[in-house]
């Protein structure tokens, strides 16, 4: 979707501010956001980016004026609610009013806890032959799909040159519409600066995306 | 944002945030589907062991061995589990590396993707708008806010993790630097001079 959260050219958001010796979480809450976001991902009810649309479904202004763990937290709300695993009433009462639902996963208990510390696999067999080889100019294509999708707009109608293969991937548009894994070849693809934003451009830099095998076309 | 203060029961000075988030994990414990000795631990995980202090490790590393430097950038993930100190780390890292000719920066765009095995959680700076708007638009500018000038004629590649690919970026040794242990090589490995918004801290700064 042309979502607030595709942020990569938009101007007026102001300097970078970096904090020196910044706390991992600045708030206690927020520390408790993160962990709940872990433990209920291996509850495997929803996927990585299922989690990440969630968060895409916020409204511009709630998404805009919401720190970055407010985001997940309703986020992680919205999605808890939408499956029944708990409920607004509950919320409003903040303890549960009804007994858990019954999951296909176990309770998440410490010993899950080394599994969702550390990053998982989205390789998968590749559908057919790569369609695109390193060197190879492609374009990314002008495309606006209403929900999910990893293809930044300030990439879109512009030709760029393949860099690396890494091999197929799951691939988050078909995941998040429901269509299962639908594993695409995933490439890095190289623009000049200059190609993405214009003759004014600094012509000593480029910009890479990650970009599947359905984003791209032969020049 | 700033945490909202109010004063929901007598008493208390806890914001709404910390009721509401106090809400939701009362719920799903009492429901039965986390335990809060799990989550204290993750808290605790990224709180103490989980950070860039790893990456400083893979780097200071690729800078003493050559032939570590060379599987690192063939593939991050395969080589980096190879280390005893460091043990296994999830699948599709990527190393790059700066040189003379050319400056890496990692950024992500659409979210907030970031190589967590090698760094721990990401600054808030990195998941900020600011940067997510500007990095592939400006970069020279953004590293300027970082008090980093680089010359002219220095290429800016800047890689936005739009998939689960997630890049470490390797910076260049610090002269003077002959003889040292991958210890000492590593006190100057900042968390910045792995995302590109840095450079790596030069001998007299840590002497």
């Amino acid at each position: 979707m042309d979502g607030v959260h595709d942020m990569g050219g938009m101007d007026g958001f102001g300097k970078v501010e970096s904090e020196p010796n910044e706390p991992v979480f600045h708030q206690r809450w927020e520390g408790r956001v993160l962990a709940i976001s872990r433990a209920i991902s291996a509850l495997r009810l929803w996927t990585i980016d299922m989690s990440r649309y969630g968060i895409e479904l916020l409204s511009p202004p709630v998404y805009l004026a919401s720190s970055y763990y407010e985001r997940w937290f309703l986020r992680n709300v919205r999605l808890l609610t939408e499956r029944g695993l708990i409920e607004t009433d509950e919320m409003a009462a903040g303890h549960a009013l009804r007994p858990g639902k019954g999951l296909d996963r176990d309770k998440f208990t410490l010993a899950d806890v080394e599994r969702v510390t550390r990053r998982g696999s989205y390789g998968r067999p590749g559908p057919a032959p790569a369609r695109f080889k390193v060197g190879d100019r492609v374009r990314a294509k002008n495309i606006h799909p209403k929900t999910h999708t990893r293809l930044p707009r300030y990439a879109r109608g512009h030709v760029g040159i393949v860099e690396r293969l890494h091999g197929a991937h799951v691939f988050p548009d078909s995941v998040v519409a429901g269509k299962g894994e639908d594993p695409q070849w995933l490439y890095t693809v190289r623009f000049d600066a200059q190609e993405l934003w214009g003759a004014d451009a600094d012509p000593t830099v480029r910009v890479s995306i990650e970009a599947f095998e359905p984003y791209l076309e032969h020049v | 944002m700033a945490a909202h203060h109010h004063d929901h029961q007598e008493g208390s000075n806890l914001s709404e945030m910390e009721l509401r988030v106090r809400a939701l994990e009362t719920i799903l414990v009492e429901k039965g589907y986390v335990e809060t000795a799990a989550l204290d631990r993750i808290v605790e995980l990224y709180e103490t062991k989980i950070g860039p202090h790893i990456g400083a490790q893979v780097v200071a590393k690729a800078w003493s061995d050559p032939a570590f430097r060379r599987s690192l950038l063939e593939d991050a993930s395969k080589a980096v589990s190879t280390l005893a100190q460091v043990g296994r780390v999830g699948e599709h890292l990527v190393a790059v590396e700066n040189t003379p000719q050319v400056h890496n920066m990692v950024v992500c765009t659409l979210c907030s993707c970031y190589p967590t095995d090698v760094l721990g959680l990401p600054p808030l700076w990195y998941k900020s708008f600011p940067y997510r708007s500007r990095a592939v638009k400006e970069p020279r500018a953004v590293l300027a806010d970082f008090g980093v000038v680089l010359p002219a004629t220095t290429d800016i590649r800047v890689w936005d993790s739009t998939a689960e690919t997630r890049f470490l970026v390797v910076p260049m040794r610090p002269a003077e630097t002959d003889g040292w242990s991958e210890a000492q090589l590593a006190t100057l490995v900042t968390r910045d001079c792995m995302i590109g918004t840095g450079l790596p801290k030069k001998p007299s700064e840590v002497a």
